[in-house]
């Protein structure tokens, strides 16, 4: 699972930088190692971003090594990529509150079609839970980086679940709510 | 309250090679029906977890299922064996000796250490004194807990002591562990550390776990869940 948003991987390898200069494959390679897991960033993302990060000045080229393929440029952190970390990772994130979820959705149309809203939760919990097994048997055999992915995704399959079972216990109100 | 979740694949008994098997039970307190036609089955070595919302029944179906209470109608069978035609005298034996028991809270004996109170099962079942707690003592090796072995448990923390209470129940080698809300009591990670523990030794030792929890993250660790709404218990997509 990759655990950095595609805005972000920008930020990620200027962060990178930030303790000395690197070459494309040698960001990539930190960059998969710390966050991409199996979900690993491949070569062109990496030279289209730095490419960017050049034409916006947060990134220099710091030297170029001839070789048999394509030159090897090494890149260096400017001091505003510096300042654009800094204000990155002192911004919070925007929550993301998932009004008006699918979840949501359809257990308003299962009732005002007449279906069994409570069948759709069960088996939507059965499908978290299954989920969930997952994450923890992979916890379990993992590093701590791992641990710490797997947590934050099992916290929020939970908070699903609790919604799921405060939804099941508020069927009948809901049920006379949406319905004609 | 009153049944109104279906019948599961599990919900009417005992199926081949079930280890413990509950059909149909019944079991009201006053004019609350805690249990209203509920069934369940554990095969040796699965964990189950029992899964509901406060005041769903499902401490109860685990009290049933352990002996511990008699439902008012239904049956409750160990290895094809009925609970309730056994003699008082041959149900305590058996929660002595094939039944370990995790609560949430004030399950161990003040007065004694943690070691006493580890090999405490052992020694109600006959066995020496030395030979109980050198069982007890490598059972709280295994639950990282050997460090508080001579201490009460009004010394210990929390997570500490539910090590102590899950070296405890299996320090006996019993072949069905019920574990009532085990972490309820306990921080995400010490929690997650109990609950880690105990799967490993039950699997190792393979011990059938009925594990009551509320909380999805503790159920996560089990084989397959059961639901239990209104007093009825319903196996979820997925079982056996």
């Amino acid at each position: 699972m990759c655990i950095v948003s595609a805005m972000s991987i920008s930020h990620t390898l200027l962060g990178l930088l930030e303790s000395g200069p690197r070459h494309g494959y040698d960001l990539k390679r930190a960059f998969d190692e710390r966050f991409g897991h199996d979900r690993p960033l491949h070569y062109g993302q990496v030279y289209s971003t730095m490419s960017r990060l050049l034409k916006n000045g947060l990134v220099e080229v710091d030297g170029i090594e001839a070789g048999g393929g394509p030159d090897r440029k090494r890149y260096a952190i400017t001091d505003a990529g510096v300042t654009d970390v800094a204000g990155w990772l002192a911004r919070p994130e925007k929550p993301e509150p998932y009004l008006q979820s699918t979840l949501y959705t359809k257990v308003v149309l299962a009732l005002l079609t007449g279906r069994d809203a409570g069948d759709l939760l069960d088996g939507q919990r059965a499908e978290h839970l299954r989920l969930m097994r997952e994450l923890t048997k992979r916890k379990q055999g993992g590093d701590l980086a791992d641990q710490l992915i797997c947590d934050h995704a099992l916290f929020h399959l939970e908070a699903d679940l609790r919604w799921l079972e405060l939804t099941a216990a508020r069927l009948d109100k809901l049920a006379s709510e949406v319905r004609p | 309250m009153t049944a109104h979740a279906p019948a599961g694949p599990h919900d009417g008994g005992a199926g081949a090679g079930s280890l413990l098997a509950a059909s149909d039970l019944h079991k009201t307190y006053g004019s609350t029906a805690a249990l209203d036609g509920a069934g369940f089955e554990i095969r040796a070595g699965e964990i189950v977890a029992v899964m509901g919302p406060s005041g769903s029944g499902k401490s109860t179906l685990l009290h049933c299922l352990a002996g511990i209470v008699q439902p008012d109608s239904g049956t409750v069978t160990y290895r094809g064996e009925t609970l309730s035609r056994m003699p008082d005298a041959r149900r305590s034996a058996l929660r002595r000796r094939d039944f370990g028991f995790v609560f949430q809270f004030g399950q161990l004996v003040p007065e004694l250490s943690c070691l006493e109170n580890a090999a405490l099962p052992l020694r109600l079942s006959g066995l020496g004194r030395r030979e109980a707690e050198s069982r007890a003592s490598s059972w709280l090796e295994r639950l990282e807990v050997d460090d508080v072995r001579g201490q009460r448990p009004g010394q210990v923390s929390g997570g500490q002591g539910q090590r102590v209470a899950v070296a405890r129940a299996l320090a006996a080698g019993p072949s069905v562990l019920f574990a009532d809300e085990p972490t309820g009591a306990l921080d995400s990670l010490n929690g997650e550390r109990v609950m880690q523990l105990l799967t490993e030794a039950a699997r190792e030792t393979g011990a059938a776990v009925v594990l009551v929890t509320h909380e999805s993250r503790v159920a996560a660790y089990s084989d397959r869940e059961v639901v239990v709404r209104d007093g009825r218990a319903r196996s979820m997509a997925g079982a056996l």
